[in-house]
């Protein structure tokens, strides 16, 4: 019960916080003085990269918690694949608003720098992942297999990127500089760029516990639930 | 551990010199991967020429996946995946053999490819020993991998769709390494190729050993 209580409140602080960001970041937070309006999109996006790097560690250390003879433990396989799973979908949010980015300061959607080609390829890596979980079967089976998949698939990240960058950066120089472009972020910029990051990170904890949950839930339903409709079926009196 | 790698590698280069599935199967296949990139570029020798390495490789990755498919496909039937449970081979010797055998049949693929890709793309191969390095150490890495994966996926009944999506977006940085090593040999510049084999060497070398590692647990499932 007092689990489900720091849950909720996790929720309902991750929400407001959220509530919160967008208010600030669209009508309080001033323009800047390059990016212009754009600049808001600073309070959305590097937030919602970082909660998907947060996920897939997390996916990761879960991974190896689980491979670990020691601390095997089908919550670790629950916490792996939810985490992942949220994952994804920031991954998928993180593209999306890089591209919005992209668009209005580039001219163009998709543009092959190494951080947009490396998270790309996350994204792709970490849906072949979940493919895998999906795929019915005994449960430390599936469990184990799936450890095995995100290990390969988080030891590929570094590599990616290293390789990505090396590969763009002997054609030609980064098209995609911000560090060159001064951008100072202060007062309630700087706040509101805080509070989005600990807002989206509360938002994780709360969108991974619900899905570990979940995930705990199938499995009693698996274990129990075919018990427990023999038992109501024969409570009704009817032969089996 | 070398010597159960050298039995099982053996075991599959008989199956595929007698099945000739390999030859029949995959190798064609690579073939049409070629043709129909000439027919998607176009029959213009100045476009096809700068791409040819990264279609060369790109019909490598998809033949992988084939190789790999088929390196299990052979262990699925008449419970000879129980079978090698039961001989009591080192899992890591059995997973250094299976992938020893794919790297060797796509090395022969490979070679066989280039000269299709040197004939039909019109390319000169120069730069000889940073391809063949290159073909090597991304073969390596490719041949282990592929056959983490298909033991990950094998069993499954899904397999033929789930191990392309699994095994294609980790072979990135091959794709990447391998192609940029053999578009600076091809173009005169055999010493920029060679940074890239470095690359190539440490994907393989990590692989390799997560596959030693990994493929006990795996082996074991039902």
């Amino acid at each position: 019960m007092k689990s489900n209580r720091i849950l909720r409140l996790t929720g309902a602080l991750g929400l407001a916080g959220v509530v919160a960001t967008f208010w600030l970041g669209l009508f309080v937070t001033p323009n800047a003085e390059f990016f212009g309006s754009l600049v808001r999109l600073l309070y959305v996006h590097p937030s919602m990269a970082w909660v998907a790097f947060l996920a897939y560690g997390m996916a990761f250390l879960s991974s190896l918690l689980y491979l670990w003879p020691r601390t095997r433990h089908p919550r670790f396989d629950h916490l792996a694949g939810a985490s992942a799973e949220v994952g994804v979908v920031f991954t998928g949010l993180t593209l999306v608003t890089g591209s919005i980015w992209g668009r209005t300061t580039w001219g163009v959607w998709w543009t092959w720098d190494p951080l947009l080609t490396t998270t790309a390829l996350l994204f792709v890596l970490y849906l072949g992942y979940l493919a895998l979980r999906r795929v019915p079967g005994d449960p430390e089976v599936v469990a184990r297999r799936s450890a095995i998949a995100a290990l390969i698939a988080f030891i590929d990240v570094p590599i990616v990127y290293f390789s990505v960058t090396w590969w763009r950066s002997l054609h030609q120089p980064p098209t995609v500089n911000l560090a060159s472009r001064h951008l100072y972020v202060h007062g309630i910029m700087a706040f509101t760029l805080f509070l989005s990051f600990a807002s989206f990170t509360l938002v994780y904890a709360w969108l991974t516990a619900q899905r570990y949950r979940l995930y705990a839930l199938a499995e009693k339903e698996a274990d129990e639930g075919l018990d427990l409709a023999l038992e109501e079926r024969r409570a009704e009196g009817v032969p089996a | 551990m070398w010597r159960d790698a050298l039995i099982v590698a053996g075991k599959d280069l008989r199956i595929e010199l007698r099945s000739k599935v390999a030859l029949n199967q995959v190798v064609p296949f690579a073939a049409v991967v070629i043709l129909l990139f000439g027919l998607a570029l176009g029959p213009d020798r100045a476009a096809l020429s700068p791409a040819a390495a990264g279609l060369f490789w790109v019909a490598v990755l998809l033949s992988a996946v084939l190789a790999t498919q088929r390196s299990f496909a052979v262990e699925a039937a008449d419970g000879a995946r129980d079978g090698l449970r039961l001989s009591g081979l080192d899992p890591a010797g059995i997973f250094l053999g299976k992938a020893g055998a794919v790297a060797g049949e796509l090395i022969v693929l490979e070679g066989l490819l280039s000269v299709g890709v040197a004939v039909l793309y019109g390319l000169q191969l120069t730069g000889g020993l940073v391809l063949v390095a290159a073909c090597l150490a991304a073969t390596v890495g490719l041949a282990a991998v592929g056959v983490t994966y298909g033991a990950v996926a094998s069993g499954l009944r899904i397999k033929e769709t789930l191990l392309p999506l699994l095994f294609l977006p980790v072979a990135a940085p091959v794709l990447l390494g391998a192609t940029k090593a053999w578009q600076e040999a091809l173009t005169g510049r055999p010493g920029a190729g060679a940074g890239w084999l470095g690359v190539l060497a440490a994907f393989a070398v990590v692989y390799v050993a997560v596959g030693i590692v990994a493929f006990g647990p795996l082996l074991e499932e039902a």
